[in-house]
C-alpha cells in the first residue's frame, strides 16, 4: 500500500510528465516506494530494529540543441514539489554537455512483451510489516535458550523489504516491478570466543526459511571447532562453499564493464587493445549468466537507471532484460554495454540484472559429497573484506570467516585459524578441478547488495593463503 | 516541524516511553562524474524523513517514514513502540541508556563558505573538466576519471529530556586518476591524495588544498609508476605518509577501539576486537610514541557535530595514551551497558529513515610534541626502505588483527634518500606488531586531516564520513608483499 500521507505513485508518475510536458523534450520518471522492517540480534538478545517506509522520485529531464542531447537527473524523497523537482532536473541539462549515451527513449512497442510490467503499473505497491519475521521472531527466544544452555553466542540479522519501481516515460512507456527480498542470517560464537560459525539465506518471503535448522547447522560446526589446529599461511587444497562461490563471482560480474575494459581497465582488457571476449577462462565449461526470469531468482525485466554510470545509462530506461550469458562453455562471452555503447562497439547493449548464476553443466553433488572426496584439504564457510587489489588481475585478497575446517581423508577432523587470501576469480576459475550442484547462495560479504545468486562449491587445488589471521 | 514534534514528543509521553528521540534530515547530495574530460553522469538527490526512536518498558524500537506531517509523526510513535514490545517478546535483553541531561537549544554549523550543493552544475563540470584536461593533456596519461561528491546535512533533533538541536553538516570529496598504458607493463593507475574534507566548495578552489600543484605532479609520477621496477618481497622499513596511514587507522584503531564491536554487538557483521573491554587500560597497542584520540570536534572533520542523534554534545577524549588503549567510543546504550557512565557522543544514523548506532568519531593519532621530525628526518633514518603516499586497496580481518593495505605512490629508501619509485606493492601486518614497531611519529608540520566519506556498519548497512589525522610515521621491519607475485604471475 501507498504509504499514508503520500500521493498513490501513478498519480506522481503523471504529474511528472505533465509538468514536464511543455519543457522537456523528453522525460522519464522513477518512482520508488520501498517498505522495510528488520531485526538485529546480538549475545543472545535482539538489539536494534527497524520499520520504515520510503518513497523517491527521481526525474530525468532530457533537452535537445544543435550540439547534441543532454540529460539532467533530480531526485527527491517523500511527498516531492513535482513542479519544483521538474524543474531543478531541466536546469540541470541544460546546464550540462550533452550526454555520450544518448539513445532514443525506449517505446511502447519495446516493451511489448512486459506485459506483467505493464500490468503492474496499475496497482499499489507492496508493503511489509512484522509479521513476515514472526516465525524467526517466535524462534528466536528458543535460540536463544539454547545458546545459553550450549555454551555459545548467537548473533544474526533478519531483515524483509518490498521495493517497488514505478516507471513512466514520455515516449508512452508505462512500467512497474515489484521486488520482495529478505534474508536471515545467524552466527554462533563459543562462549570463551575460540571458534564462530556463520550461515545465511536469502528469501524473497520468509516461507522457505527454518531458523531451527540453521540452528542445526551452526551447532553441527562448532562441534567441528572442539578440536582447533594451527594451519600456515601457504597453498590449500580448498573447498568454497557457495556462500563464498557467490561473493567472489559476483565481483567478477561487477568487473565486467564493457567500456572500462575497451578503456584497457580491467582484467577483461586485451594488451595492447580490445577486449578478451571469446577467450577460453576456463577448461571447464562454466556457464555465468543473469536472467529476470531464473527460476526462485526472479528480478526486473526491465532496466530502471537513476542516473548514467559506466555502462548503464538513464536513456535506456525500460530496456527489457532478459538472459545474458557472460561466460558460456568456459568462454567470455559477453560484457555490459549501455546502447549507445553497444552501438559504438558493433555489440549488444547488455544491462545489469538483478541476479547471478554460476553453473556447470551435469555437475552434481553437495559441499558434504566433495568433503567426502577429499584426502586433505581446508573447507571454508565464508569470505570477509574482500577487496580489489590489482585490477590488472583482478586480484583480490580478503579473509576466511567463521569457520575454517580441516579435512582429512574424506571427513573434516577439526578446525584451523582464519587465514588473509589473494586470489583472482578469474584465475580460480581456471585452475578449479571440481564443481557441485548449484544451490541459492548469499554471499556473505556481498548478499545484502546483491541477494539472489545461484552457486556450486568449487574446489581449487592451490588456493593462496597468504597469511595467517588471529581473528576467530 | 514543531507540529510534528510536539505530536511525536506528545504522543511518547502519553504512551509511557521513557526515551524518545525525534528527527527530522535533509540530506542534499550531488554526484558528478567526467571521463575523459566528458559528463559522464550527474545526480542531484535529497532525501528527506522523519526517525523517531523509543524505549518503553525496557525494549527499544525505531520507526521512520518519508511523510512528515504531525499525524504521521504521531503514528510513527505508535509503529515504533509496537516494535519495541513485539521485538523485546522475541528475547531482547532490558534496554538502558546512560543518562544524558538536557543541552537545552544547540545551534551548529560546519565552518564553510560556499554551500557545495547550490554551485551550479555548469560549474562543477567545468572545474573537473579541467582538472581533467591538464592530465589529459600530458604524454604519459591515457585516461582520466574525476568525479566530486558534495553533501550538505541538516538536521532538527529533539528528545523528551529536552535538548534541541539544530544543524547543518558541509563536506566534499573530490578525486581524479589518471591512467597510463604501457605495453610491457599493462596498466597503471595514479589518484589525487587530497583528502575528502568538512569544508565547501571553496576546498576545490585552493583553501586548504594545492590542487594545481597536486594535478602538475601527476603526470610525471604516473610515468615513473608504470615504468617503475616490480618490488621485490620481504621486510622493509617504512615512512608511511599521513595520506596513507589515516586508512590504517581508521582500519586497525577505529574500528577496534568501537566498544560496541569489542562487546559483540556487531558480532554477525562487521565483526568483533582483539582490544576486548577486559583489556581496557591494559592492552599494549603500540610503542610509547602512540597517543590516539577520539573526537567530534575537529574543525573540518567529517564526523565533527556540535551534538550526536542521542543529545549528547560533541567531545575529544584518550582512546590511547603511551601505547596503552585507555579507551573506547561509545554511544548511549554501549556506555550504560558497560558501566562506563555516560557516552562520549559517538550515535549516529546515515539517514533519517535508519535508526542511530555507534559510529566512529575522527580518530586521530597526534604529532610528536614540540618540533618534531619532518617527513624528510624520518626518511633519513631508514637505510632500506619504502615511503608510502596515497591509499588504494585495504582489507582488516572481522577481530582487526590481521592487515593489507596497498597505496597510491611508493618510494624506495635507500640510505636515508628516495631513489625512484616501486609498484605492485602492499603491506601487511598484524595491528599490534605493526603499531608497536612505530619507532617514531612526526611533528605538526606533517600532520594531514585525511578521512573517507563511506565508512560502512550496520545491518541495515549504513555509511559514515569520518576524517582520521596523523603526521607522518616510521615503522620498522613490516612485510612487503608483491602483488603480481601474489596473484601467481
Amino acid at each position: 500500500m501507498t504509504s499514508p500521507g503520500l500521493p498513490p505513485a501513478q498519480d506522481v508518475v503523471d504529474s511528472v510528465l505533465t509538468a514536464a510536458g511543455g519543457s522537456s523534450d523528453h522525460c522519464v520518471v522513477l518512482v520508488e516506494d520501498t517498505s522495510e522492517v528488520e531485526v538485529r540480534f546480538a549475545n543472545n538478545s535482539t538489539t536494534t530494529n527497524g520499520n520504515r517506509r520510503n518513497r523517491t522520485v527521481t526525474v530525468i529531464s532530457m533537452r535537445e540543441n544543435a550540439a547534441g542531447t543532454s540529460a539532467g537527473v533530480s531526485r527527491r524523497g517523500g511527498d516531492v514539489d513535482v513542479v519544483e523537482l521538474v524543474r531543478a532536473a531541466e536546469r540541470d541539462a541544460g546546464e550540462s554537455p550533452p550526454a555520450d549515451d544518448v539513445s532514443p527513449l525506449i517505446g511502447p512497442e519495446e516493451v511489448t512483451a512486459l506485459a506483467a510490467s505493464r500490468d503492474r503499473f496499475d496497482a499499489p505497491p507492496g508493503s511489509t510489516d512484522l509479521s513476515v519475521l514472526s516465525e524467526v521472531l517466535s524462534g528466536l527466544s528458543g535460540t536463544f535458550s539454547r545458546a545459553r544452555a550450549g555454551d555459545y553466542v548467537v548473533a544474526g540479522y533478519a531483515e524483509h523489504r518490498r521495493g517497488t519501481v514505478y516507471l513512466g516515460s514520455s515516449s508512452g512507456v508505462r512500467l512497474a516491478h515489484e521486488q520482495p527480498e529478505g534474508a536471515l542470517q545467524l552466527l554462533a560464537r563459543s562462549a570463551d570466543g575460540s571458534a564462530s560459525t556463520w550461515a545465511g539465506v536469502g528469501t524473497p518471503d520468509f516461507a522457505d526459511v527454518s531458523i531451527e535448522a540453521l540452528e542445526e547447522r551452526l551447532r553441527g560446526r562448532l562441534a567441528w571447532s572442539d578440536r582447533q589446529l594451527e594451519r600456515p599461511a601457504g597453498r590449500y587444497e580448498v573447498i568454497l562453499p557457495p556462500e563464498a562461490v557467490a561473493d567472489l563471482m559476483v565481483n567478477l560480474a561487477f568487473e565486467a564493464g564493457g567500456r572500462d575494459t575497451e578503456d584497457g581497465k580491467t582484467v577483461f582488457s586485451r594488451p595492447g587493445g580490445g577486449t578478451r571476449v571469446g577467450d577460453t577462462l576456463s577448461p571447464l565449461p562454466f556457464d555465468l549468466r543473469s536472467d529476470p526470469a531464473e527460476p526462485g531468482l526472479e528480478c526486473s525485466p526491465f532496466l530502471a537507471a537513476a542516473s548514467s554510470w559506466g555502462d548503464t545509462s538513464v536513456f535506456d530506461n525500460g530496456m527489457p532484460l532478459g538472459r545474458t550469458d557472460w561466460i558460456a562453455g568456459g568462454r567470455l562471452e559477453r560484457l555490459r554495454y549501455h546502447r549507445a555503447g553497444a552501438s559504438r562497439s558493433g555489440t549488444r547493449p547488455a544491462g545489469f540484472i538483478g541476479n547471478a548464476v554460476l553453473e556447470l553443466p551435469g555437475a552434481t553433488g553437495t559441499v558434504e559429497d566433495m568433503v567426502a572426496r577429499t584426502e586433505r584439504g581446508l573447507l571454508l564457510t565464508c569470505l570477509w573484506y574482500i577487496r580489489e587489489v590489482d585490477p590488472a588481475t583482478l586480484l583480490l585478497t580478503g579473509l576466511t570467516r567463521d569457520g575454517v575446517y580441516v579435512v582429512e581423508d574424506g571427513a573434516v577432523v577439526g578446525a584451523a585459524n582464519n587465514f588473509r587470501f589473494n586470489e583472482s576469480p578469474v584465475d580460480l576459475l581456471a585452475r578449479v578441478t571440481e564443481a557441485g550442484a548449484g544451490t541459492r547462495a548469499f554471499g556473505r560479504e556481498l548478499g545484502e547488495d546483491f541477494n539472489r545468486t545461484r552457486m556450486p562449491p568449487l574446489r581449487v587445488p592451490d588456493f593462496n593463503m597468504s597469511s595467517v589471521s588471529q581473528a576467530s | 516541524m514543531a507540529a510534528a514534534r510536539d505530536a511525536a514528543l506528545g504522543e511518547a509521553q502519553r504512551l509511557g516511553c521513557t526515551s524518545t528521540e525525534f528527527r527530522v534530515e535533509r540530506i542534499h547530495s550531488q554526484h558528478v562524474r567526467l571521463r575523459d574530460g566528458d559528463l559522464e553522469g550527474a545526480a542531484d538527490d535529497t532525501e528527506l524523513g522523519v526517525g523517531i526512536r523509543v524505549v518503553i518498558d525496557g525494549g527499544m524500537g525505531f520507526a521512520a517514514t518519508v511523510a512528515a506531517g504531525a499525524d504521521e509523526a504521531a503514528e510513527l510513535v505508535v509503529r515504533a513502540v509496537d516494535a519495541a514490545r513485539t521485538i523485546a517478546r522475541a528475547g531482547g535483553g532490558r534496554v538502558e541508556l546512560a543518562p544524558e541531561p538536557s543541552h537545552g537549544s544547540v545551534t551548529w554549523s560546519s565552518p564553510y563558505t560556499v554551500d557545495p550543493v547550490d554551485v551550479p552544475l555548469a560549474d562543477k563540470v567545468a572545474l573537473l573538466a579541467d582538472w581533467s584536461g591538464r592530465l589529459l593533456a600530458a604524454d604519459q596519461v591515457d585516461h582520466v576519471t574525476a568525479h566530486v561528491l558534495a553533501v550538505t546535512e541538516d538536521t532538527y533533533y529533539a528528545d523528551l529530556a529536552g535538548t534541541e538541536a539544530t544543524q547543518r553538516r558541509v563536506r566534499v570529496h573530490p578525486v581524479v586518476e589518471a591512467l597510463a598504458l604501457d605495453a610491457d607493463n599493462g596498466f597503471e593507475t595514479m589518484r589525487t591524495v587530497a583528502p575528502p574534507a568538512g569544508r565547501g566548495w571553496e576546498y576545490l578552489q585552493g583553501d586548504g588544498w594545492d590542487w594545481d600543484g597536486e594535478l602538475a605532479s601527476l603526470p610525471g609520477l604516473l610515468g615513473d609508476k608504470v615504468r617503475a621496477p616490480s618490488v621485490e618481497a620481504g621486510q622493509y622499513d617504512l615512512v608511511v605518509d599521513p595520506t596513507n596511514l589515516w586508512l590504517t587507522i581508521h582500519e586497525s584503531i577505529g574500528h577496534a577501539t568501537e566498544l560496541d564491536r569489542a562487546l559483540g554487538y556487531e558480532a554477525a557483521y562487521a565483526g568483533t576486537s582483539f582490544a576486548t573491554f577486559d583489556q581496557l587500560g591494559v592492552l599494549q597497542y603500540g610503542s610509547p610514541v602512540m597517543h590516539v584520540t577520539g573526537d567530534r570536534t575537529t574543525p573540518n572533520g567529517l564526523a565533527t557535530v556540535g551534538i550526536d542523534q542521542e543529545g549528547v554534545p560533541g567531545q575529544s577524549f584518550d582512546l590511547i595514551r603511551d601505547g596503552i588503549l585507555t579507551g573506547y567510543q561509545l554511544d548511549r546504550s554501549i556506555a550504560a551497558i558497560s558501566g562506563l557512565g555516560a557516552s562520549n557522543g559517538c550515535a549516529f544514523a546515515d539517514s533519517p529513515l535508519h535508526v542511530p548506532i555507534q559510529r566512529m568519531a575522527n580518530v586521530c593519532l597526534q604529532p610528536a610534541d614540540g618540533e618534531g621530525p619532518s617527513t624528510e628526518d624520518l626518511i633519513a633514518g631508514v637505510d632500506h626502505g619504502l615511503y608510502i603516499i596515497g591509499d588504494k586497496s585495504w582489507s582488516i580481518d572481522m577481530q582487526r588483527y590481521n592487515f593489507q593495505f596497498t597505496g597510491q605512490r611508493f618510494f624506495r629508501i635507500e640510505h636515508g634518500r628516495l631513489v625512484g619509485q616501486v609498484r605492485d606493492v602492499a603491506y601487511q601486518a598484524t595491528t599490534t606488531d605493526f603499531w608497536g614497531a612505530m619507532e617514531a611519529v612526526g611533528g605538526r608540520s606533517t600532520y594531514v586531516l585525511g578521512g573517507a566519506f563511506n565508512c560502512g556498519k550496520g545491518q541495515p548497512g549504513q555509511v559514515a564520513p569520518v576524517s582520521h589525522g596523523c603526521p607522518s610515521v616510521l615503522v620498522r621491519g613490516v612485510r612487503i608483499l608483491n602483488t603480481r607475485n601474489e596473484s601467481g604471475r
